[in-house]
């Protein structure tokens, strides 16, 4: 399991660059990210190193913002992958809500939000599916 | 056309004599038969023999909605309840209605009033008119009913809601003058429109009330729909529709003084102000029996003229009202107080109870958005859990006020704090051009 860190969005010019600015300013590397976006607001989820703590100095600095479980998976650059990946989750009747790729040079691995994060790490596992915890997935850069 | 040229075109002189005699026996009436009067005169000490005529009528002390909560429901009724015939009711600050009562003569004298505003609308007994207020305890639709009967017109009870039925109907009845809120003449307009029967509509006259509207906002309705459209106005308090409506020269609403006292009364200290003077409009019942108020305060701001009217009428004329003294906001219709929204969010729970009410019209519909702060430790990071927020948000507000809303989710502390309500309230309407 991995912890990722959402934040509140309003739509408006500079909020954004306000959150990685407080990310930045305390040296908290971010790994990955998604923009989730409506009409009226986004939902920024990030993977970063200290979750909690980027929480706490994100929520002083006036922004809404909460940790939650995703599950981390490292995927071969490889035709076919994710087919087997998602095959392999739908089969154990989990559901995914959302879910946002990270990639470095050298590999790549999918954030996903799901319904049942154990069962789905279970069968991930059992499937041979490479899961990440939160050191192996700062390791990965 | 007048419809009652004795009382709506008395002397002045008349006038006074008529009110003064009116005011003493009501007075009297109150005194006796309602305790909280009773001890509110005592505590100032007055009794009814003090009160002489309308010059005496700054003795008395004043009468506020909030003295109509707290004497919840009946408490001000000056009558036994096998006399009152009909309660209506509206929303109030706490959630708490305000309750009043009619007696069989309080219906009459209600009918009456609205009678002679139709009759200033042009309209009479030849006339099909439609009532497309909401009917129920809100006084619009049956108020305007009962006048509407009361002058003889053929009626159509539509009330509010299925509009393309109501404009098919319009059509199919000939009907010749319609009564609801302006904003929803204006929705009837474009669903007229749209319907493209417009050369096959009758209507002659309109007259709208229970909401503010401007000026510019009639001229449009008149253009628009090729009628001629008048302002009434009431509250429930003191009858209901048809306390004041303006006739075919529109300089001004004028009231029927015979039954419902007016008074300006200066912001803050309350001193009785002159002819043109702004302030807040007071009522004193001469007539109800049911729940007759003396010197009621109605928070609306405007100004009063006794000048005679061109139109013949010598019935006193207040002016299209500047706003109000309280926060109460009047919304398709509807009384709003921001402190109801605040309610709501408490009772909800999940989210602060910071919150920004913008309200606007949009082709010519009052619309109403609420922007709600969100609690860090309840937003989701799934769109789905935030929807179902909104959405939760929306309806406890919707249950608190009767209205719908579009909520809007902010981040928390955006929104201006402040003890004063008024920085929870961003009116866009401009209702005073």
């Amino acid at each position: 399991m991995v912890k990722q860190l959402t934040v509140f969005i309003e739509n408006r010019v500079g909020t954004l660059e306000e959150v990685t600015k407080v990310l930045s300013e305390n040296n908290i590397n971010i790994f990955s990210l998604s923009l989730a976006d409506t009409s009226e607001y986004g939902l920024l989820r990030m993977i970063v190193a200290s979750p909690e703590e980027a929480k706490k100095l994100l929520r002083d600095a006036g922004f809404s913002a909460k940790v939650t479980d995703v599950v981390a998976v490292r995927l071969e650059n490889k035709v076919g992958t994710l087919a087997k990946l998602f095959d392999t989750i739908s089969a154990s009747n989990v559901s995914i809500e959302y879910m946002y790729a990270m990639a470095t040079s050298k590999v790549g691995a999918i954030i996903i939000k799901v319904s049942d994060a154990d069962t789905t790490i279970d069968v991930l596992k059992k499937n041979d599916f490479m899961v990440l915890d939160q050191e192996s997935m700062y390791e990965l850069n | 056309m007048i419809w009652n040229e004795t009382k709506e075109c008395m002397s002045r002189d008349e006038m006074t004599a008529l009110q003064s005699k009116r005011l003493v026996k009501q007075v009297d009436n109150v005194y006796h038969s309602v305790e909280f009067y009773r001890k509110k005169m005592q505590a100032v000490g007055l009794e009814p023999g003090d009160i002489k005529g309308i010059e005496d009528l700054y003795k008395l002390p004043f009468t506020t909605k909030d003295d109509l909560r707290d004497n919840y429901p009946f408490g001000l009724f000056a009558v036994p309840k096998s006399q009152i015939v009909r309660v209506h009711a509206s929303s109030g600050t706490t959630g708490k209605a305000t309750v009043v009562g009619y007696t069989r003569k309080d219906i009459e004298t209600w009918s009456e009033s609205v009678a002679r505003c139709i009759t200033m609308a042009g309209l009479g007994h030849e006339d099909v008119i439609q009532i497309a207020y909401g009917y129920g305890l809100f006084t619009g639709g049956l108020g305007a009913h009962y006048g509407a009967e009361h002058v003889g017109a053929t009626v159509v009870p539509q009330s509010t809601g299925n509009t393309k039925k109501l404009v098919t109907m319009m059509q199919d009845f000939g009907v010749t003058g319609i009564m609801c809120t302006p904003s929803y003449l204006l929705h009837i307009a474009e669903v007229i429109e749209e319907m493209g029967v417009k050369d096959q509509i009758k209507l002659r006259a309109a007259i709208c009330g229970a909401e503010p509207w401007t000026e510019k906002m009639r001229l449009q309705i008149e253009e628009r729909l090729g009628i001629k459209a008048h302002d009434i106005y009431g509250l429930s308090e003191i009858m209901g529709p048809g306390v004041a409506c303006d006739c075919e020269f529109h300089k001004g609403l004028h009231v029927w003084e015979d039954y419902y006292l007016p008074e300006i009364v200066a912001q803050g200290t309350y001193e009785p102000l002159g002819d043109d003077e702004v302030g807040e409009l007071v009522f004193t019942n001469l007539q109800k029996e049911g729940i007759p108020l003396i010197r009621y305060r109605t928070k609306d701001l405007t100004s009063i003229s006794h000048k005679k009217c061109e139109c013949g009428r010598t019935a006193a004329r207040i002016s299209r009202f500047r706003g109000r003294s309280d926060d109460m906001l009047i919304i398709r219709g509807v009384n709003v107080f921001p402190s109801q929204i605040e309610t709501a969010l408490l009772e909800m729970g999940g989210v602060t109870p910071h919150y920004l009410m913008i309200v606007d019209r949009v082709n010519n519909l009052d619309t109403l958005e609420v922007q709600v702060e969100l609690d860090s430790d309840t937003f989701s990071d799934e769109i789905k859990e935030m929807e179902k927020l909104t959405k939760k948000i929306a309806t406890a507000i919707q249950h608190a006020i009767g209205l719908a809303v579009k909520v809007k989710l902010v981040a928390p502390k955006t929104l201006e704090r402040s003890e004063g309500k008024s920085k929870h309230v961003i009116d866009r309407r401009n209702l005073l051009d």
